[in-house]
């Protein structure tokens, strides 16, 4: 039912763990519906220079997490936000229709990561 | 060489050679329609006669008890259905419990929406109903208690005999879907006073798309499917000869080597649980640990879910199944790990590993060897799980 690259990423995660001292951080999805992504970003100069994921999770959700992550490193914050679910899903050679959601959960993790960066940009103006 | 180790009896068995066999002459040899008078006919009715037979042989049932259907779904609607329009004069009350397979909770669901009542008993942490609870439950317009026999998913075999001394004494039906529990169980209608009992070929080695319906003479039921006189006038269509032939030599078989069965299931069983249990931490046994089917292995690994466990398996070669939502298309996780108090996380990451007669000790030891990694790679990644001095917590 999964395509071979869903396959792939779910076999080999791209950019598995978390990153110490984040810039931003996104958390998305609970545990009670079986999906729960996070990602944390390191940002410099308006650059996503280094992104990780950790996933609880069904093997689409795992591999649309990988997907994203892939996605936004080495994009700026503008890019990175232009990146939807859809494309995420496109770019694993397609997801079950029962699975999409998946997707969306990882685009929403991308975004809420991004927020959470702007936020603390935000504080340390004002500081 | 890539592995293949089959772990999912409980969903469908292969089928036996020697059940092959025995259908192979009617399919295109002996092909007649047992209605007919011809010999052609005279054959299949002789052949439809004798499997009914092997059938009724095995339940201690009376030959004309046994009717054949279409499989386990068939059999639990009509019983259910059928006992519920036979005997709706008396009442519109029906009891069955939290936990039965969909082909009884939906049946109930479609009476409740059409006038009937129903009371769904809870069950303990192991799955298992209280005897008390059903009588307890039953009033003047009870008409039906179906409880299954064994669980399909965490295999907790229910005290059959114990509910039906108390149907028999208030003089209420007992339905059993007993789908799980045939080939594995002994099982006496007389003894345990079961009214109506279900069950399907393809669980015990035989084929698919047929079972059998055992209805104790007198039992008031409505047929559900209506044509001709088959199976006495109460199940319309030519029967499914082959099919049929199928079942009863299945059944056959499977009785005449249960015991030892049992014991190179229960052995294996035992080692795969009490392996996962020595090698992974943060894991539990779902269902009772001794009242439980010969080959069923249900476990829940914290912190991770279900489908991503069985692709990891199938990827090795392991074929399992899981009461993860994933794996279901629904939101919700399995309702018989709910009712036995799993919260949803725990839920998720629930594995169903059903074991045959085909299964060796080189097949669990490889399990044994390959799901620890599996684990480990998943929690590794899960965001629930962080490692701590050898110990483990939620974040």
């Amino acid at each position: 039912m999964y395509s071979e690259k869903v396959m792939d990423h779910f076999m080999n995660p791209r950019n598995v763990g978390e990153i110490e001292n984040p810039d931003g951080v996104g958390e998305v999805g609970n545990a009670k519906c079986g999906d729960i992504m996070r990602i944390s970003l390191k940002v410099e100069n308006d650059v996503i220079v280094d992104v990780k994921f950790k996933t609880f999770g069904c093997g689409a959700a795992i591999a649309t997490s990988s997907m994203a992550t892939e996605l936004v490193k080495g994009k700026t914050i503008d890019e990175a936000l232009a990146i939807t679910n859809k494309a995420v899903a496109d770019a694993l050679d397609g997801l079950p229709p029962v699975k999409m959601h998946c997707s969306v959960l990882a685009e929403e993790a991308i975004r809420k990561a991004i927020e959470d960066y702007k936020e603390k940009q935000k504080n340390k103006v004002g500081v | 060489m890539k592995r293949s180790i089959y772990l999912d009896h409980a969903a469908t068995t292969y089928m036996k050679k020697e059940v092959l066999d025995a259908m192979i002459p009617y399919f295109s040899q002996n092909y007649g329609n047992p209605s007919s008078v011809h010999s052609f006919g005279r054959e299949a009715r002789k052949a439809i006669d004798k499997a009914r037979e092997q059938t009724a042989k095995v339940l201690n049932a009376r030959f004309d008890e046994i009717f054949f259907t279409g499989g386990g779904t068939e059999s639990d609607n009509w019983a259910i259905k059928g006992v519920a329009l036979a005997n709706q004069n008396k009442g519109k009350h029906i009891i069955t419990s939290a936990i039965e397979h969909h082909a009884v909770l939906y049946t109930c669901e479609f009476l409740e929406k059409n006038g009937f009542e129903v009371t769904y008993l809870p069950v303990d942490s192991y799955g298992m109903v209280d005897p008390q609870d059903v009588e307890k439950a039953i009033r003047p317009d009870t008409i039906l208690v179906s409880i299954m026999f064994a669980n399909n998913e965490i295999g907790t075999i229910q005290p059959i005999k114990e509910i039906g001394a108390i149907t028999k004494e208030k003089g209420v039906y007992f339905h059993t879907d007993a789908v799980q529990a045939v080939g594995h169980v002994d099982i006496d209608v007389n003894d345990m006073n079961i009214d109506l009992l279900s069950l399907s070929s393809h669980k015990f080695y035989g084929p698919k798309g047929v079972g059998a319906l055992y209805v104790r003479k007198g039992t008031k039921l409505t047929p559900i499917f209506h044509g001709g006189a088959q199976e006495r006038n109460r199940r319309a269509g030519t029967e499914n000869i082959p099919g049929i032939i199928g079942l009863g030599k299945a059944i056959e078989l499977a009785y005449e080597n249960m015991e030892e069965n049992n014991k190179h299931l229960i052995r294996l069983r035992d080692k795969l649980i009490n392996g996962i249990m020595d090698r992974i931490d943060n894991v539990r046994l779902n269902g009772h640990p001794t009242l439980r089917l010969p080959g069923n292995v249900n476990m829940s690994f914290e912190y991770i879910e279900g489908e991503s466990l069985l692709l990891s398996l199938d990827l090795k070669g392991i074929a399992a199944s899981s009461g993860s939502a994933c794996t279901s298309g629904s939101l919700d996780p399995s309702h018989v790990l709910l009712a036995i108090g799993l919260s949803h996380e725990i839920a998720h990451g629930s594995l169903r590993m059903t074991l045959g007669d085909e299964n060796t000790d080189e097949d669990i030891d490889y399990v044994l060897e390959v799901l620890p990694q599996i684990v480990r790679r998943l929690r590794e990644m899960s965001p629930l799980f962080i490692q701590e001095k050898g110990g483990c917590q939620y974040v």
